[in-house]
């Protein structure tokens, strides 16, 4: 294609840039762009570069604290964790990719995301995955479900993490629209920090990793796109991830950064080459010019515009210091990767592009991020769900049988079959594997650790978006402390419908609002994020996801706490309140065959002074097990603990004066069962709650419901169920879904 | 010129990954696939002209390299 | 007792067993990159860790075992020098020839990882002193390929002569019940001909602490750490 092509409304529309978006851009340059020029701004104003639709809603989310280093606008976000080290960390969404090759999207996915972890200094120690399916009817879920774990677990475990925690769910409304978010997690010296802001006119820009072909062309485009029918003819578009030379770039990077030699660098991802060059020079407030005859291409002929918007894998770029050339070129050639200098930074603030002699690109660098469009979208709000009376709801089983059937149900079923395909012990470090409440890694040698965890109820949040949002976020803050964790900050990966339809806009804005309020209360800022839209097929959207990733701190790894029973004859006790919340729950859904009704509220009050009470518990030693409440609630919160340490327990009849099936699967917010050893443990619990309740802020409520011991697990009033029965129950319905068998 | 060295299992190595294509492909109706066992394609492009320098040479390459003679056979094919 | 680990690219479990010598031994050991034409003077003990060597491109193990250090390795072995393979390492041993046989794909056709028992052979070896015969223990596997075969000649020969150092079983000692990947025999590991090589799938070297597992693992590293000099 020539550079001066004619641009005509289909090829602006090609481009993915709406009629009004193209007179933006003749408006700024004062004439019409080349087609390069085209190419370089459909991929920095499409949604997924620009976050032209949800921007002016993101600003509003709390992203700072004492020990946030580096807030979202860098590759990733940087929090303080003591002794001279930062975690760097973010997640990050390959939604279209994996539903069109479901392989090759999460391996690029999981190679995306750990770039931008490691382009900032820090080794990456920790993955995690968030994953949405369609409905298990869904003729495609299989191929999808196998095709996706494959590549995670292809691209995790040959690149060397440990793939230690995540989710997984299924919904039929993510039949043509599944999720695949990825997050990583880096540790780095906090005084050792890269980011990607150039500096320094006349410096030279230096082009590392594999060779550039045409992967990917107008993928930023295609992540912006929704799907219709003809799906299955972008095929050629999904890019190839290659977790060797990942590592090998991962290796030569920190290496090169020990030297002193790199003064900006910044990884190649969507958008490739031009994001990546446009953002390091508009942060520097440098121009950037780049001659692409020195471009490495793995294939022939390649012309400038596919030069600048290939989303080959495995590339970085980085400004590095003139006199230390030499040096880096010998860590490259070590490590047997490309190397090339394919331009400089000026002080013109001049995007320009040469190739064979001729300029194909001459823009203004800020205006190209900064211009971006903004949108302030239309949105309304969802309308407001009545809460569901539990006294009104009968149970067409019985609890014993209601259990069996929700730990063997789809969302609530052992993982196993899936994370026993990821490397999870790698380095030597996870102290808690997958199948808890949250992963546990050391960091090093010790003693500190980290807690990581996914978190988002996507139910709720159809429900009613701002208290889903809040949820999302209070559940991951539950997450941390139930393992002995003080968290410190999340990445959000927001995944929504078309923002062009009011009712998604509105689930954004509000899902973004709720966020935000848990954030600001919990002191649990933002860092990093990352927001998909457009995902829907056929006009129907997915559930409103706003996946939240959490990172606590734990100062002693070895005091860290487990959800596992421990042993015999002790005492369990369920801490907050409970109303029999049955509105959007999972036993309404897998038992009564309803999706209505308010979600459960989340009283951000309460779950910080529960979680405090509970952080201080775990802290003196005074609890052997604790386990946040969520899906299922009370009853299989108990059954998960019974199954994980194979010991059983007998709860009493509960004392809430509600429908039994309410009291054992409502859904109620800012609750944790804890196990005591002894009367004198009870008694410091008692002692520690009722100081709470002395300061007026909260009535934090303690209940004993029932002790430990024998092989079994008896529900008030039903025959017991052996751990072997809960055991088969959950573990079996995934190995058994994609044996085919079901 | 062009060449292609083609790797497959000796007989009698077990063969997993065939035995699952083959069930799949029964899976879509296929009447007729009896069995399947996967190997491996080098499509070589050599800068030699003298055709029998070329088979030495590839088979060098399978010898020392491109199968593992332990449990894999190869073919070496001069395509023009 | 001096030992080096050698990197090639893509190895990536280096630094779990590199954490394991220096608990065991007290000492550091030397790290030795893939193109080195040899090792450090007095070696005792070269391992060849975990990974994906070269991506496990063409086959694992197969572009690692004719890397430039290999030949020093193939020497130091013929002297009677100890070479320790672990997983990725253990293919790259049996691609040089170290090691009779080839590893293959799981029978399941997946990754595996998770935590396996494995039954100790003999105990009268480097590797095996600080275990006892018919020991059980729990370390870990984290592979895709680790299916054992080899033809018939070969496994009669390496069952006579006493060669199998680990089978998979379960937590009770049932060997055909806890083979987690198809290998003939439940083999989990093997000595050459002068037992002084061992390749094996399993990681010891993930099981040295009882906070992310538990310690079988140390075993094997302390009946190295015991050894004084060459062997």
């Amino acid at each position: 294609m020539k550079n001066t092509i004619a641009i005509t409304p289909e090829l602006v529309a090609q481009h993915g840039l709406k009629p009004d978006e193209y007179q933006r851009i003749l408006k700024l340059i004062g004439r019409e762009p080349t087609l390069t020029e085209l190419g370089i701004f459909s991929a920095m104003w499409n949604e997924h570069c620009s976050y032209k639709s949800s921007r002016l809603h993101l600003r509003g989310l709390p992203t700072k604290a004492p020990w946030v280093i580096q807030g979202p606008g860098e590759n990733a976000g940087v929090i303080d964790i003591g002794d001279g080290l930062a975690c760097v960390f973010k997640m990050e969404s390959h939604n279209h990719p994996s539903y069109i090759e479901p392989y090759q999207g999460a391996t690029t996915g999981v190679g995306g995301i750990l770039r931008d972890v490691f382009t900032m200094g820090a080794r990456p120690i920790a993955t995690l995955n968030a994953l949405r399916f369609g409905s298990p009817d869904h003729p495609k879920t299989r191929h999808l479900m196998s095709g996706v774990v494959a590549g995670i677990g292809g691209y995790g475990n040959s690149f060397g993490v440990p793939t230690v925690g995540g989710q997984m769910g299924f919904h039929t409304r993510y039949d043509g629209n599944i999720l695949v978010n990825a997050m990583a997690v880096g540790i780095a010296k906090s005084d050792e920090i890269f980011y990607a802001k150039a500096t320094g006119v006349g410096n030279p820009i230096v082009y590392l990793g594999s060779k550039t072909g045409r992967d990917g062309i107008h993928g930023a485009t295609m992540a912006s796109a929704a799907f219709d029918d003809a799906a299955d003819e972008k095929r050629p578009t999904v890019q190839v991830g290659d977790p060797f030379a990942e590592k090998l770039l991962l290796e030569a990077c920190l290496e090169l950064m020990q030297t002193g030699s790199v003064i900006a660098i910044q990884d190649m991802g969507a958008a490739g080459l031009t994001s990546s060059a446009v953002e390091m020079g508009a942060k520097g407030d440098l121009g950037i010019e780049l001659d692409l005859d020195k471009i490495p291409c793995r294939e022939e002929g390649m012309t400038a515009y596919e030069m600048m918007l290939s989303e080959s894998q495995e590339r970085m770029l980085m400004v590095l210091d003139p006199t230390k050339e030499k040096q880096a070129e010998a860590i490259f050639v070590k490590w047997g990767l490309d190397f090339a200098i394919v331009g400089k930074t000026t002080d013109t603030l001049r995007f320009v592009v040469k190739h064979k002699g001729e300029v194909m690109a001459d823009l203004p660098i800020k205006e190209l991020g900064d211009e971006a469009p903004l949108y302030d979208r239309p949105y309304v709000e969802t309308p407001k769900r009545p809460v569901l009376d539990a006294k009104k709801i009968t149970s067409p089983m019985s609890n014993r049988e209601a259990l069996l059937k929700l730990i063997g149900s789809p969302d609530l079923a052992s993982k196993r079959w899936v994370w026993e395909q990821y490397d999870h012990l790698i380095l030597g470090n996870t102290v808690q594997q997958p199948g808890g409440d949250s992963a546990v890694v050391r960091v090093g040698e010790g003693p500190r650790g980290l807690a990581l965890t996914s978190d988002v109820t996507p139910r709720y949040c159809e429900a009613d978006p701002f208290e889903g949002g809040k949820q999302a976020v209070a559940e991951a803050y539950r997450n941390i402390i139930a393992v002995g964790g003080t968290p410190k900050a999340i990445t959000d990966n927001l995944n929504f419908g078309n923002p062009e339809r009011p009712e998604y806009m509105g689930q954004l804005v509000y899902c973004i609002r709720g966020l935000g309020a848990a954030c600001e209360e919990l002191d649990f800022p933002v860092v990093s994020g990352n927001v998909s839209l457009y995902n829907e097929t056929n006009g129907r959207g997915i559930l409103p996801t706003p996946t939240v990733g959490g990172v606590g701190v734990i100062d002693d790894v070895t005091k860290s706490m487990t959800l596992a029973f421990k042993a015999e004859d002790e005492i369990i006790v369920l801490l907050g309140e409970t109303t029999g919340w049955l509105g959007s729950s999972s036993w309404l859904a897998e038992i009564a065959g309803r999706e209505d009704g308010a979600p459960p509220p989340v009283d951000l009050l309460m779950e910080k002074l529960i979680g405090e009470l509970v952080l201080g518990l775990i802290k003196d030693g005074l609890v052997t097990a604790v386990h946040d409440l969520s899906d299922g609630g009370l009853a299989v919160g108990v059954a998960e603990m019974a199954m994980a340490g194979g010991v059983g327990a007998t709860i009493a009849a509960l004392p809430f004066g509600l429908p039994s099936h309410a009291e054992l699967f409502g859904e109620d917010q800012a609750r944790y069962v804890v196990t005591v050893k002894n009367k004198d443990a009870l008694d410091e619990l008692s002692r520690r709650v009722g100081a709470v309740v002395a300061t007026g802020e909260a009535l934090v409520i303690m209940t004993v419901i029932g002790k430990t011991g024998g092989d079994a697990l008896t529900l008030p009033g039903e025959m017991p169920i052996s751990l072997s029965e809960l055991h088969n129950a959950h573990e079996n319905w995934l190995p058994s879904y994609m044996a085919g068998e079901l | 010129m062009k060449a292609r060295v083609t790797v497959t299992l000796k007989n009698g190595v077990l063969d997993p990954q065939g035995k699952a294509i083959e069930g799949a492909l029964k899976s879509f109706g296929l009447e007729g696939v009896d069995s399947v066992r996967q190997g491996k394609v080098f499509d070589i492009e050599l800068s030699l002209t003298d055709k029998a320098e070329a088979e030495a040479l590839l088979k060098a390459a399978a010898e020392k390299l491109l199968a593992n003679t332990v449990v894999e056979n190869y073919r070496v094919e001069i395509l023009g | 007792m001096k030992s080096a680990v050698i990197t090639f690219p893509g190895s990536n479990r280096e630094g779990d067993v590199i954490r394991a010598l220096r608990r065991s031994t007290g000492h550091e050991p030397a790290s030795i990159w893939h193109q080195d034409a040899e090792l450090p003077k007095g070696t005792d003990l070269v391992v060849l860790p975990g990974g994906f060597s070269y991506g496990d491109y063409l086959r694992c193990g197969a572009i690692a075992a004719r890397a430039p250090v290999m030949d020093a390795v193939r020497t130091h072995a013929a002297k009677g020098g100890l070479v320790l393979g672990i997983c990725n390492g253990f293919q790259i041993l049996v691609e040089s020839g170290l090691l009779p046989g080839v590893l293959m794909r799981n029978a399941g056709l997946k990754f595996i990882c998770k935590m396996q028992h494995l039954k100790v052979g003999r105990s009268d070896t480097a590797f095996t002193s600080a275990y006892h015969e018919g020991q059980i223990i729990k370390v870990a596997i984290a592979h895709g390929e680790g299916n054992y075969v080899a033809d018939a000649d070969t496994i009669a020969r390496i069952e006579g002569e006493n060669r199998v150092a680990f089978r998979y079983c379960t937590a009770k000692g049932d060997t055909k019940a806890g083979n987690p990947n198809g290998s003939l025999n439940d083999i989990a590991g093997i000595y050459s001909e002068h037992l002084n090589v061992l390749g094996m799938m399993p990681h010891p070297e993930n099981l040295i602490e009882t906070l992310v597992g538990g310690t079988d693992g140390r075993g094997l590293f302390e009946s190295l750490s015991t050894l004084r000099g060459a062997a």
